[in-house]
């Protein structure tokens, strides 16, 4: 599904010029569950961001179910994003004044669903992350981690083909985290959602089938569980 | 996906409803004030046109000199009475004629006096000038034939000498000649060059020959042409040039004015002036785009994190452009809308102020509507786009 070959992205020039990732090679299958790790600042964001799409790497090469990313232009980008991504972003990236609901709702109506539909499948997936009776909530009116949870379900909620989640459980207690966790494997091993999670924890990230361990923009080794 | 754009911008504009309201403020003002010059300015036209007509239909006026030279007129060849009767008896194509002379005279009734233009004219005056009479009696033509001393008053005249009294039957004093009151004209208004046409007294020709003039001259003869004004202009032309002995190749000695051309070049004198009030209001009309592409900018530099996750999530740059460029342009339209209702109201009571009738032309309500909604494209266009084209990471990274 997913091959980076040789990839590198360097932000800002010259002697202000940081080296964010270097020779990343990564394949992922269909159906696999990730786990990237590694300390902060050692690229882990910046990997997630070109494998959803939303920047493109400095050299290297993306291929997304056999076609180069670095030629798709900027619509055909996003409408990947539209049909095969669900991302938690590490800073949740909520609509501020926005009910949670609408929220979760938001990438339907990209997809140009029907409001009724929309809406069962908004509620359905609200409930799958326990937050049913929150939906008329605005973000400032959620904790963190109903915040997250609110994120996770907005992913979720169009049954994408790829999960990037980053960092899904930061903000959530350790029960939390498990409940979570739990869907997410069970969306695994039931649909075939193909998971690719950025987390600290190692008992999150034994969740997974492989873990990637980043260090200093460069991927240390592969460990499969 | 429209629908979705369309409520996402009210909603947009009531969660800023202050700011939108001013933002709004410059189209209302424009849309209303191109309506309302338009309005009033057609509302003057047919206030003119409309007192030209009361002036009298197929109106001409023969007056000796040319037109155009200067002091001609005081060395031409004066008109004579038999002038008058020539054209009324000879012409087919007048319908009336009526030789005229004026004298501003001082007219006494007991205590009161009043300065005002007394006229010696001939029965076919009233006739020519659409003038009929309120009460009394005409002057016969046993009067006229022998200038008795009898007269017509104007609505102003009996108001500034008689007040409340009732003046038929009185005599008043014109300098030193008495005269009795025998018919009492109705009231015609002002005339379009300002005048008050009803500060008159009308008399018998010869009456005014005798007692005030002194010379039996006519300064002017008004004639009402049967249907057509010019073929009209040009039988009185020929029979005048004959009167009057002018060779082949000389010129008229003498002018004839039609009154339906004074009221075209009138007209179109405020048509002029109206178009011209409503190309300036619709400068005001930029302005105000120009105002809400300012606050459009403000709003998306504010909402470049909702860009970008709106982006980040799939939608489309012509997604995201079509959600600003419906928000200008309801902005602006809402504003057209408002702006047409105040113009409405604004124009009834300008109107009833300026006493000019109310003449609402749909067609410049739906141009500047059109105009307006015009401007929300136009100056939503760029910030729009900006928008658009905002790089997601960039934008999620905003604060
Ligand atoms: N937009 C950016 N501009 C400049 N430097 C950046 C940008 N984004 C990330 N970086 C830098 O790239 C490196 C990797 O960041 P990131 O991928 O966010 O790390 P992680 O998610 O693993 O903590 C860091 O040194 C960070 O400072
Ligand atoms: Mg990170």
């Amino acid at each position: 599904m997913i091959e980076l070959q040789q990839l590198s992205k360097t932000y800002g020039k010259g002697v202000a010029a940081v080296e964010a990732l270097r020779d990343v090679n990564l394949s992922v299958h269909a159906g696999e569950f990730i786990a990237m790790m590694g300390p902060s600042g050692s690229g882990k964001s910046t990997c997630m961001n070109i494998l959803g799409f939303l920047d493109n790497p400095s050299q290297g090469c993306y291929r997304f179910q056999d076609s180069a990313v670095e030629t798709l232009s900027r619509n055909q980008r996003a409408l990947l994003r539209r049909h095969f991504i669900g991302f938690v972003f590490q800073g949740f990236n909520l609509l501020a004044r926005t009910t949670a609901l609408e929220n979760v709702e938001l990438p339907l109506i990209y997809r140009r669903m029907p409001r009724a539909e929309r809406y069962v499948r908004a509620m359905a997936a609200m409930a799958a992350v326990g937050l049913d009776g929150r939906e008329g909530h605005t973000p400032a009116e959620l904790s963190g981690g109903q915040q997250q949870r609110v994120a996770i379900a907005r992913a979720l909620v169009t049954d994408p083909a790829l999960l990037l989640a980053d960092e899904p459980t930061g903000n959530l207690d350790s029960a939390r985290g498990h409940e979570i966790m739990a869907l997410l494997a069970r969306l695994n091993q039931e649909r075939g959602l193909t998971i690719i999670m950025v987390t600290h924890e190692a008992d999150i990230a034994a969740y997974a089938s492989r873990v990637v361990q980043f260090h200093d923009g460069h991927i240390q080794n592969e460990v499969c569980n | 996906m429209w629908w979705s754009a369309l409520s996402l911008a009210l909603r947009e504009i009531r969660r800023n409803l202050l700011r939108s309201t001013l933002t709004m403020l410059g189209i209302i003002i424009g849309v209303a004030a191109v309506i309302i010059m338009v309005t009033i300015g057609n509302g003057t036209t047919a206030k003119i046109s409309a007192q030209i007509e009361s002036l009298g239909s197929n109106m001409l006026i023969l007056r000796p000199g040319q037109r155009f030279l200067r002091g001609s007129r005081a060395a031409a060849k004066p008109l004579e009475a038999s002038d008058a009767e020539a054209l009324r008896r000879e012409l087919p194509s007048v319908a009336a004629a009526a030789g005229i002379t004026n004298k501003a005279v001082t007219v006494v009734y007991g205590n009161n006096n009043w300065t005002t233009s007394v006229s010696g004219t001939e029965n076919d005056y009233l006739i020519v000038r659409k003038w009929s009479l309120a009460r009394g009696r005409l002057i016969s033509d046993g009067e006229q034939r022998a200038g008795a001393s009898v007269c017509l008053l104007g609505a102003t005249v009996q108001r500034e000498l008689f007040g409340n009294l009732d003046p038929l039957g009185e005599t008043i004093r014109l300098g030193k000649i008495a005269c009795e009151v025998i018919g009492l004209l109705v009231t015609k208004g002002q005339s379009a060059m300002g005048s008050d046409q009803d500060d008159a007294i009308l008399m018998p020709l010869r009456a005014h020959w005798r007692l005030i003039s002194g010379q039996q001259k006519v300064s002017h003869i008004y004639l009402s042409a049967r249907d057509d004004t010019s073929k009209t202009q040009r039988d009185v032309a020929l029979l005048m040039r004959e009167r009057r002995h002018i060779g082949p190749s000389d010129a008229d000695d003498f002018s004839i004015i039609d009154m339906k051309e004074i009221a075209k070049t009138m007209t179109g004198t405020t048509e002029i002036m109206t178009s011209l009030l409503g190309a300036v209001a619709a400068v005001s009309l930029i302005v105000g785009g120009i105002g809400i592409m300012n606050i459009m900018l403000v709003s998306v530099t504010e909402r470049t994190r909702e860009i970008g996750i709106r982006l980040a999530i799939g939608a489309l740059e012509r997604e995201v452009q079509r959600q600003f460029l419906v928000e200008a342009v309801v902005l602006s339209s809402v504003g057209g809308i408002a702006g047409i209702l105040l113009a409405l109201i604004a124009s009834y009571f300008i109107a009833g102020a300026l006493q000019v009738p109310l003449v609402f032309d749909s067609s410049i309500i739906l141009l500047a509507f059109v105009f307006s909604a015009v401007v929300g494209v136009v100056f939503g266009y760029v910030p729009a786009r900006k928008a658009a084209r905002l790089d997601p990471i960039e934008a999620l990274r905003h604060e």
